[in-house]
């Protein structure tokens, strides 16, 4: 079995496996018993200032949307942070540190955005022992209509300021969470960089209206006949993250910076991707609130089984392998060309294919009258929807045409070279390949 | 000392209320709102559906079932209405299995098809215990229609055609309407008297007149009909039963499966009924297996349904064949009946080994019997009838028969298997030509 030890920010966890700050890292009695379930580590529900805590709603703090069977597909909240008192919860975390040494335990923070109030909090936080701080510079709802959480992560210039207050009077690695409720991710990022921050965390919840109740007219979660916007999250979320991701390791300003990767990782395999597109470690939530703690020994094994089958023998070999492979679209090669081809043993004549090519792309595949469906070479633009609409895994695959031969769809050979848009002829910028 | 199941001869009362009611309750429970749901989201909505091919009344599965999966099962019904009107019955008593569900892609995939027959009795219930019909009349023709029969093809033809704005006068020589579904099909398929309260259902369409005890060529003749409406549409059914025509069968004891069927579906006490100990069916189709399994409920120790040739050539569908078994039924095959013994009583019934081609072995096997039940088959009953082919009253693609103005449908006429399905789609189509014959040019 891989050994699972990560490193991250150089706070040590047993797996790369860590509870996300949200209501299972809200007090000490799930946070032992994620710990006893086998989690590497918890990022602890978010710290407020001292004082009166925050209230939440007393109605439906949840809305969802389903897939088959209602497995839950994407989930939203519009929970605020703690509402318990700091106290209690720094008593908590000290208690819980010293219990579980070998965890990591990082403390979720969101005070004002003002000098004094961060300076307040953090020799309390720095007291517990935990191993750092993330700063909740994403929660998109309630919280940032106060001028903080996501009102702060859609200002870099606020999230330069406060990371570095932070590094200023904080002696230990501080993460920083971004909401993806933004136009350029890579913006924030570079701040948080700039701010001196050791590591970013993304992404946070995405704002998002579940559904429509269309008796009461109110948006669901509803609260007395009215709703607002939630934070969404779950493995609906999980390719948006993705791509928030890649681009913070791909950007210049930002390359290398340590990545912890968030949204709606749910299996072992979600996390290895996450990690190749160069998160150092994972955050779950919606995965741990849908099946309960114990989903970590799926994530374990998983992870286990399939660094053993590729001979890795540390999470950090194969952290970021995918980021070389991710590009701009101009730089994918355009003389690579691929034909659809359907596996007849494996299909089951549904005609779904048929029905999204003839339909809605290229009229590419030819149904028989005994419900033989093929595909036709000489349209086939190799779209992958075929793919992608049928119901049996590897019936319909792409298939890479040999160099040399002719593409019955354009009369062209297929050529050896890689050739990219920025040197194609029907680019009016393209640059004259010397 | 109460009859039990070992007591001998035909008796009534073996069972226990309790076990009457649990033997004849529905074989498959209604599903509710989430299994539909589960169920409905294993529809892959296939281009030009196999199920909607291999149904006879060409049902838009795929979007009923969607329908069902977007939280609107009425409008599922309406879909399934719109093409076979009697598709609450087809839900419960259609051999889905080698219709629509055999054809299912996912039958093809993992062996396991969507519940589509469960899926159309759960949209159909909803929409019918609404007591709202979903269909209207379209403007009066003034043509008036008579239809011969109110078992599934007569009442789909009397539907449609009422829906068209023609006037049907429905004749059926029993006391109910609703043929075999009411006097035929194993109770259990059809439970809480659903037949009666379908028929009443689909009259709420108005313009349908049903006259009951009128038998065809007793009470009234083709020759009236032709004279008195503008059309004709025959859809009585095979009303005879093919004898065994061996000696000995006359003995007490030996009845038609037909009969005890009919019989069990109208008892309103179940331990009234009689049965016996040791009872042997003879027969391999859908009567056959209906007699046999209920003969079982019923308390019998000891049922044997024996058919001459093998299980491959059996017309009751393996699914069916499966239920006899699971319900305690010895299936013999390759036996014919040769003799029937017993002074007076029937004691046993003697098979010869037969092969596919009835090629007699001239070994023979006797069995225990005190009640026998013939299940070999129906024929059609009447005279001056339009031209007849294999027994059968031959029609067109569309129902017509060889007298102009009369159509026929159903287990009477050449065509499909005789199913209800197939009796409802043919009863449809010749509504849809004696429609189209009365109304062309116009």
């Amino acid at each position: 079995m891989a050994d699972l030890t990560t490193d991250f920010i150089g706070i040590k966890s047993p797996n790369p496996f860590w509870l996300a700050s949200a209501p299972p890292t809200d007090k000490e009695y799930n946070v032992r018993r994620a710990f006893e379930a086998g989690w590497g580590g918890v990022v602890w529900k978010t710290l407020g200032s001292e004082g009166p805590p925050v209230v939440n709603v007393n109605g439906p703090r949840y809305g969802a949307i389903y897939g088959a069977d209602r497995r839950l597909l994407g989930l939203n909240n519009i929970e605020l942070i703690t509402d318990r008192d700091l106290f209690t919860n720094l008593e908590e975390i000290k208690r819980v540190k010293a219990d579980y040494p070998d965890r990591a335990i990082i403390v979720s923070l969101m005070v004002p955005c003002e000098e004094e109030a961060w300076k307040a909090i953090l020799p309390l936080v720095e007291d517990t022992g935990a191993d750092g701080i993330e700063l909740n510079f994403g929660c998109p709802h309630g919280m940032s209509e106060r001028g903080m959480g996501a009102a702060v992560g859609q200002v870099p210039e606020y999230i330069e300021m406060v990371t570095r207050w932070c590094k200023q009077y904080y002696s230990k690695p501080v993460i920083v969470k971004l909401t993806p409720n933004i136009t350029d991710v890579r913006k924030p990022a570079a701040a948080a960089h700039r701010g001196g921050a050791d590591a970013v965390s993304l992404i946070n919840t995405i704002n998002s209206i579940t559904s429509v109740n269309l008796d009461t007219m109110s948006p669901e979660p509803s609260i007395d006949g009215k709703g607002t916007h939630g934070g969404y999250c779950g493995p609906a979320v999980k390719p948006i993250a993705m791509s928030m991701v890649s681009e913070i390791a791909r950007a210049e300003a930002t390359a290398g910076m340590p990545i912890s990767g968030i949204g709606g990782i749910t299996t072992w395999r979600d996390a290895a991707e996450f990690m190749a597109l160069g998160c150092g470690n994972v955050q779950v939530c919606t995965a741990a609130m849908t099946y309960g703690f114990k989903i970590v020994r799926e994530m374990i094994s998983g992870l286990s089984q399939w660094m053993d089958e590729k001979g890795y023998t540390d999470t950090s070999q194969f952290v970021g392998m995918a980021v070389p492979n991710t590009t701009d679209w101009q730089y994918l090669n355009l003389n690579y060309i691929a034909k659809a081809v359907i596996d007849q043993d494996l299909c089951i004549s549904c005609g779904r294919c048929f029905a999204a090519c003839e339909d809605t792309s290229h009229q590419a595949i030819a149904m028989s009258e005994d419900r033989t469906f093929t595909v036709i070479d000489e349209e086939c633009v190799a779209c992958n929807l075929c793919v992608n609409v049928c119901p049996v895994e590897n019936c319909i695959t792409m298939e890479e045409m040999a160099t040399g031969a002719i593409d019955p769809r354009t009369g062209r050979v297929v050529e050896a070279e890689y050739a990219n848009w920025t040197t194609h002829p029907n680019n009016p910028a393209a640059t004259a390949a010397e | 000392m109460p009859a039990n199941v070992l007591t001998d001869g035909i008796q009534p009362a073996r069972l226990t209320p309790a076990e009457y009611e649990q033997n004849f309750a529905d074989l498959h429970a209604p599903l509710d709102p989430h299994e539909a749901l589960v169920a409905a989201d294993r529809c892959y909505f296939c281009h030009d559906a196999p199920c909607i091919t291999a149904c006879p009344t060409e049902i838009d599965i795929p979007l009923f079932i969607r329908q069902i999966a977007t939280g609107t099962p009425e409008a599922a019904a309406r879909t399934i209405f719109d093409q076979n009107i009697l598709g609450g019955m087809c839900a419960r008593v259609c051999p889905t299995e080698t219709l629509c569900e055999q054809a299912c892609v996912r039958e093809a995939a993992e062996g396991k098809p969507v519940l589509i027959g469960q899926l159309q009795r759960y949209a159909t219930d909803i929409l019918m215990d609404k007591a709202v019909h979903p269909f209207e009349r379209a403007a009066l023709s003034g043509k008036k229609i008579a239809v011969v029969g109110a078992g599934p093809a007569g009442l789909a033809a009397a539907h449609r055609l009422a829906m068209l704005g023609h006037d049907v006068v429905v004749m059926d020589a029993r006391a109910k309407s609703g043929g075999l579904n009411e006097y035929g099909i194993a109770a259990y398929k059809s439970t809480d008297d659903f037949a009666a309260r379908e028929v009443d259902w689909l009259l709420q369409i108005g313009g349908i007149e049903i006259k009951h005890g009128m038998a065809f060529g007793r009470d009234v003749t083709l020759a009236d009909l032709q004279l008195e409406y503008d059309a004709v549409f025959l859809g009585m059914g095979l009303g005879g039963v093919n004898g065994l025509g061996l000696e000995g069968a006359d003995k007490s004891g030996m009845s038609d499966a037909v009969d005890f069927i009919a019989d069990l579906r109208q008892a309103s006490d179940l331990s009234a009924l009689p049965v016996g100990r040791d009872v042997v069916v003879i027969g391999g189709g859908m009567t056959a297996v209906d007699a046999a399994v209920q003969a079982k409920l019923l308390g019998a120790l000891n049922v044997t349904l024996v058919y001459r040739r093998s299980r491959a050539r059996m017309n009751a569908s393996v699914y069916e064949q499966d239920l006899a078994a699971s319900k305690g039924v010895r299936i013999i095959t390759n036996a014919s009946p040769v003799a029937v013994h017993g002074n007076g009583t029937v004691r046993e019934v003697e098979f010869e080994y037969t092969d596919d081609d009835l090629t007699p072995t001239g070994q023979t096997v006797r069995l225990a019997a005190d009640q026998v039940f013939a299940a070999i088959g129906q024929t059609l009953q009447g005279e001056d009838l339009p031209k007849l082919e294999r027994g059968k009253i031959k029609v067109s693609a569309t129902g017509l028969t060889s007298l102009k103005g009369v159509w026929a449908g159903g287990d009477c006429a050449t065509g499909g298997d005789d199913l209800t399905v197939t009796a409802v789609a043919e009863g449809r189509d010749a509504a849809l030509d004696i429609h189209a014959s009365l109304m062309g040019g116009a």
